[in-house]
């Protein structure tokens, strides 16, 4: 089984963003940035695979400019076997992507691919759905979990209420949620082998796709600043003011 | 030197992310129980911790001098306690073989310290000899194939844990000095080796030392490091190069200490503001600051220097008696920062405080920096 998993390169998840001054958007410049948690997690899913003796290699794709290398290296450390930088200047919005990725499952001949459910950054939660409907391949998005069998993968969902149990043919795509598993640290000598894994760098002129911008972000605000709350001095006046004033009840 | 830029940021990234969701969790569970959890100690060696100093051909990653302190830096923003676990076997433990070692015993010790399978530890400092290390009294004769082993070694920092001990010991006590002294190694389990208590330190709980007494222990002169007379000169270049790493580990102390401080001082009101808006506390906050900045430079120049092959004994002592003093002061502001809130332990800095107390007086006091530094510059001009 071959495995692909696409790694986004998204500002530290610790790091305290801050909105521009023009409101385009937030201000990355010196911003420490990283692989998306999501897509950690669908590497760690493809490396255990791989682990199992169920996957034969894991290819890891990211989409973006040169800097996007840094993210692939990380997943070569954490196991993958080589990687694809679709480079490109252009902002990477979800239809792209899902062309672009469609390109690659169809060159490369992919039987399983892994995605983050999301990235948060822009928490659109898309690619994973888009691929699935421009490819024609079943989708277990939302998994906790994820059990390969003969030529299918079972995966189970988080949905609302409970969980949803599905059985997918083979080639097929799992979008990753927070429990599927726990990543590893990259060790400190794989970080050091890494570097002589192969990285391709194509663009999405040569995948046959364009990076047209379908969606035009017109503002960019920080959320609203929490105000200071009040103390009530009795159960009915806190009823009251539910009723009444937050007219919540 | 940095051989690679982009390799070197994934390691200091992959420490600093390690710091932050493993270790600086767990650092008042260290504090209160006086040792690191098993699964934090396996976690390090898994991650190739022990390793980052000794050459890869034996397992290691063969950091240089500038990529080290990067990464001591990293680790600097934790409770010493954990760097020490690791310090002995990238440092003082390990760094005799790496430099002066037969290819014999390299081959035997080095994959098991880049590993974490054996920890190392160093035995120069005695009850009655600290500075003055070329004094000291512990004795090795040889009878044989084997040298027999006197004497008792102070503060041993990994020694209850210690699988190996590197041993500085008078093989000849015809001379006083320091030419009649030779490095050893000795792994546990040599007859005639024993422990003392552990020590009840100040700081640093978690970090354990401990006596190591040694009665009629023979050693195997394939033991030997280098040639008998010479130990003293290995043990100085141990030092020299711990002289820097602790710098480094200084200035990441600083870092962490000045943000909890900052981080108190926007948070805390008094007077109907954030405290970090009052001047008195602004200057304390940039003074620190700017401390910190001055060591990081200092320790980053030497490295470099220090990989391009230049003598850089009065800069290693410059960068231990600035860094080491530096990160005291830091500490004492982020105490006096916090206030009344500075002194008990539900904050950091108070436990810090303590810790940094050592770095003053471990691998040479700051007097014994001071005499090092005038001393070559007295030697320079005449």
């Amino acid at each position: 089984m071959k495995v692909l998993v696409a790694v986004k390169r998204v500002v530290d998840a610790y790091v305290k963003v801050r909105v521009k001054s023009d409101h385009s958007g937030v201000e990355l410049a010196n911003a420490k940035m990283a692989i998306n948690p999501f897509c950690e997690i669908a590497v760690e899913e493809a490396i255990r695979l791989k682990e199992q003796g169920k996957a034969e290699e894991v290819i890891a794709v990211s989409i973006g400019t040169s800097a996007s290398q840094e993210q692939i290296r990380t997943a070569l450390a954490l196991g993958a076997d080589r990687g694809i930088l679709v480079e490109t200047d252009q902002e990477a919005q979800p239809l792209s992507v899902a062309r672009i990725l469609k390109a690659i499952v169809e060159k490369e001949g992919i039987d399983l691919v892994i995605l983050g459910k999301q990235s948060i950054d822009t928490d659109n939660n898309q690619v994973g759905q888009m691929l699935g409907a421009l490819t024609n391949m079943p989708q277990g998005t939302f998994a906790c979990k994820a059990e390969p069998g003969d030529g299918t993968i079972t995966v189970t969902r988080e949905i609302d209420g409970g969980e949803q149990t599905v059985a997918l043919k083979l080639p097929a795509i799992v979008t990753t949620d927070l429990r599927l598993n726990e990543p590893r640290y990259a060790s400190l000598p794989n970080i050091m082998k890494a570097k002589k894994k192969p990285i391709d760098t194509v663009t999405p002129d040569a995948l046959g796709v364009s990076m047209e911008s379908r969606i035009r972000t017109l503002s960019v605000e920080p959320p609203p600043q929490r105000s200071a709350g009040i103390k009530v001095g009795s159960v009915d006046e806190l009823i009251d003011k539910l009723k009444n004033e937050a007219k919540v009840i | 030197m940095i051989r690679d830029q982009e390799i070197l940021d994934q390691l200091v990234a992959i420490v600093e992310r390690f710091v932050r969701e493993r270790l600086i969790p767990a650092e008042d569970e260290v504090a209160e129980t006086n040792r690191v959890p098993e699964d934090i100690v396996a976690e390090m060696k898994e991650l190739g911790l022990f390793g980052m100093t000794i050459p890869e051909q034996y397992g290691g990653l063969g950091l240089t001098m500038e990529e080290e302190v990067h990464v001591a830096m990293a680790l600097g923003h934790t409770s010493p306690a954990f760097r020490s676990i690791l310090g002995t076997n990238n440092g003082i433990g390990s760094a005799a073989v790496v430099f002066d070692g037969s290819d014999a015993q390299k081959q035997r010790f080095l994959p098991r310290y880049a590993s974490g399978e054996w920890v190392g530890c160093f035995c120069l400092t005695e009850p009655d000899v600290g500075s003055d290390a070329a004094a000291l009294k512990t004795t090795a004769r040889r009878e044989g194939d084997h040298y027999i082993l006197n004497g008792t070694k102070r503060y041993i920092t990994n020694g209850p844990v210690a699988d190996t001990f590197n041993v500085m010991a008078r093989t000849n006590p015809e001379i006083r000095g320091a030419r009649g002294i030779s490095a050893f190694i000795v792994e546990k389990g040599t007859p005639g080796i024993s422990l003392g208590a552990i020590d009840k330190k100040m700081g640093q709980a978690g970090s354990l030392t401990c006596d190591v007494i040694f009665e009629d222990c023979p050693v195997p002169a394939v033991n030997l490091i280098g040639e008998e007379g010479e130990g003293f000169i290995t043990a100085m270049k141990v030092l020299d190069r711990g002289r820097l790493h602790i710098s480094a580990v200084s200035v990441g102390v600083a870092d962490r200490l000045i943000g909890d401080a900052l981080s108190y001082a926007l948070n805390r009101q008094q007077f109907g503001k954030a405290i970090a808006e009052h001047q008195l506390i602004q200057a304390m906050l940039a003074d620190s600051r700017t401390e910190a900045y001055a060591a990081r430079c200092m320790v980053l120049e030497t490295a470099r220097a220090r990989d391009r092959g230049d003598n850089v004994s009065t800069e290693s002592s410059a960068c231990k008696l600035f860094a080491t003093e530096m990160v005291g002061r830091v500490a004492d502001r982020a105490v006096q920062i916090h206030g009344g809130a500075g002194y008990v332990s539900d904050y950091a800095v108070e436990r810090f405080y303590r810790d940094v107390r050592l770095f003053r007086l471990y691998e040479g006091t700051s007097q014994i920096q001071q005499l090092i530094i005038a001393r070559n510059m007295i030697r320079d001009a005449s």
